[in-house]
């Protein structure tokens, strides 16, 4: 069983979103979505200082087997980018939700956050895909 | 699991990259048993054979095995096949999943008289047990007997018959390492399975994907059906010029191979690394001064060599000049690098 850790909020897409208390916001992909891209070897991403725009691709993911879009979950401004995963990008794959996150950003609209799901939501939304 | 020519097939165990890692420096252990076996027997057998092959048939000794295209009259790949001689009017050609069918019906319509063409895919499984430990494993088995011994000393592209529910060992395989390919009856390919991973689990044996399959073959850079090879490809363009035998009497696409040799072939499978970190994927195109020259056959990460690789066809008259790939949208640069990307060892 993927796990989903309560307290964030997930895309359809099955990035992850965590609140932080200065308010900014880390994105990652779920325990799900590694596992079923399997060993990942690049990860293109956006760098500081870009827009990201909710639900619009911000990056790409490379695994051996197939490559997939990185949508974001919300909107606002890079602040710091996970520079560990160039060279190590099978983070994502042993830590998704903590050594392998993949961008930080300055919210635009917390309002947004609304729109996405919760662990639950998403814990039925990944056991349609099966 | 995932749904390949009506056969549902393990894409990898245990993760592609570590089980890809154990076929190169200890063994894994491949189901493979949707590949077909078709058998041919009797008095024209040989001659069947020798005219749907591009390869000499004619040549083979007891006990070999050679790897052949077989061609449309065009000189496209309709297959790629192992044929097995057992002896002068016993053969058994292996032939990808995806083809059976078409094979065995195109095969039937070309039977020499006294030729009879049965096809064993559903009877038998088929186990491939490859790497640099795979002998000292299959050694250990006792559900193959005696042949298991024998098997274990064979020269590169030899293979033992087995008796009963054994059909044939032969040292063979995909993976570019040391390897064998055993045939056995599909009631005891579960047996076997599980006595081998446990016979070789202290040498380093575990179960190894389709997945895994895909990025060995890759790395050594051997044709995959669908991919590098297919009816518009020929076996010249593929780089396979030495399995066409030109001196042989006649094959099926014989007289259009000799013109493209003539001629000079239109496109060339080419090596490339990509110099960014993309993956350059099948279907991606090629081009050369902004102009569509080629395509990506097959594209990856290669885990032996830590590399985004590619094997492209592209047109003659480009290989020499600058190439780029174009990935979502975007030319990236590739470099032509010499094929194969890594050197087998399965000979040695």
């Amino acid at each position: 069983m993927p796990y989903i850790p309560r307290q964030l909020k997930y895309t359809q897409e099955h990035e992850w979103v965590s609140l932080e208390e200065d308010g900014t916001a880390t994105i990652g992909i779920s325990d799900f979505a590694q596992s079923e891209l399997g060993d990942i070897v690049f990860v293109e991403l956006p760098e500081e200082g870009d827009a990201l725009v909710q639900m619009e691709s911000f990056g790409t993911i490379e695994a051996v087997k197939t490559v997939s879009d990185l949508f974001a979950p919300v909107s606002g401004e890079v602040v710091a980018v996970n520079k560990q995963l160039v060279d190590t990008p099978t983070l994502i794959n042993e830590s998704p939700y903590d050594d392998g996150w993949l961008v930080k950003v300055r919210l635009r609209d917390p309002r947004e956050l609304e729109r996405l799901l919760t662990a639950e939501q998403y814990n039925e939304r990944i056991g349609q895909s099966d | 699991m995932v749904e390949f020519a009506g056969w549902s097939m393990p894409v990898q165990y245990d993760g592609l990259i570590k089980e890809h890692e154990r076929v190169r420096t200890s063994a894994g252990l491949f189901d493979v048993s949707h590949m077909g076996e078709l058998f041919f027997a009797g008095p024209g057998a040989l001659a069947t054979l020798d005219r749907l092959a591009t390869n000499d048939i004619a040549g083979l000794a007891d006990g070999q095995v050679l790897y052949t295209p077989l061609c449309n009259p065009g000189g496209g790949v309709r297959d790629d096949v192992l044929v097995y001689r057992f002896d002068a009017t016993h053969f058994m050609m292996v032939v990808n999943a995806a083809n059976t069918s078409k094979i065995r019906a195109w095969a039937r319509e070309h039977l020499q008289p006294g030729t009879t063409l049965e096809d064993r895919t559903e009877a038998i499984a088929l186990l491939a047990l490859q790497g640099p430990r795979s002998a000292e494993i299959l050694r250990r088995s006792r559900l193959l007997g005696a042949v298991a011994a024998g098997a274990a000393t064979l020269p590169y592209y030899r293979f033992l018959a087995g008796e009963g529910d054994v059909v044939a060992v032969s040292r063979t395989g995909y993976s570019g390492e040391r390897g064998f390919e055993i045939y056995v009856a599909a009631a005891r390919a579960a047996a076997l399975w599980e006595e081998l991973l446990v016979q070789g689990r202290d040498l380093g044996l575990g179960p190894a994907g389709l997945g895994a399959r895909d990025t060995l073959r890759f790395e050594v850079a051997y044709c995959l059906y669908g991919n590098e090879l297919g009816e518009d490809i020929s076996p010249l363009e593929a780089g396979l010029g030495w399995t066409v035998k030109m001196k042989k009497p006649d094959f099926i696409g014989k007289s259009a191979l000799a013109q493209q040799k003539a001629d000079g072939v239109p496109r060339q499978l080419l090596g490339l690394e990509v110099e960014e970190r993309v993956i350059a994927r099948s279907g991606f195109e090629v081009r050369s001064a902004g102009a569509a020259v080629g395509r990506v056959t097959s594209g990856t990460f290669a885990p032996t060599l830590g590399r985004s690789l590619a094997l492209a066809l592209v047109q003659s008259t480009a290989v020499a000049s600058p190439l780029a790939v174009v990935v979502r949208g975007r030319e990236v640069p590739a470099r032509r690098v010499p094929l194969p990307f890594h050197k087998p060892s399965a000979n040695a």
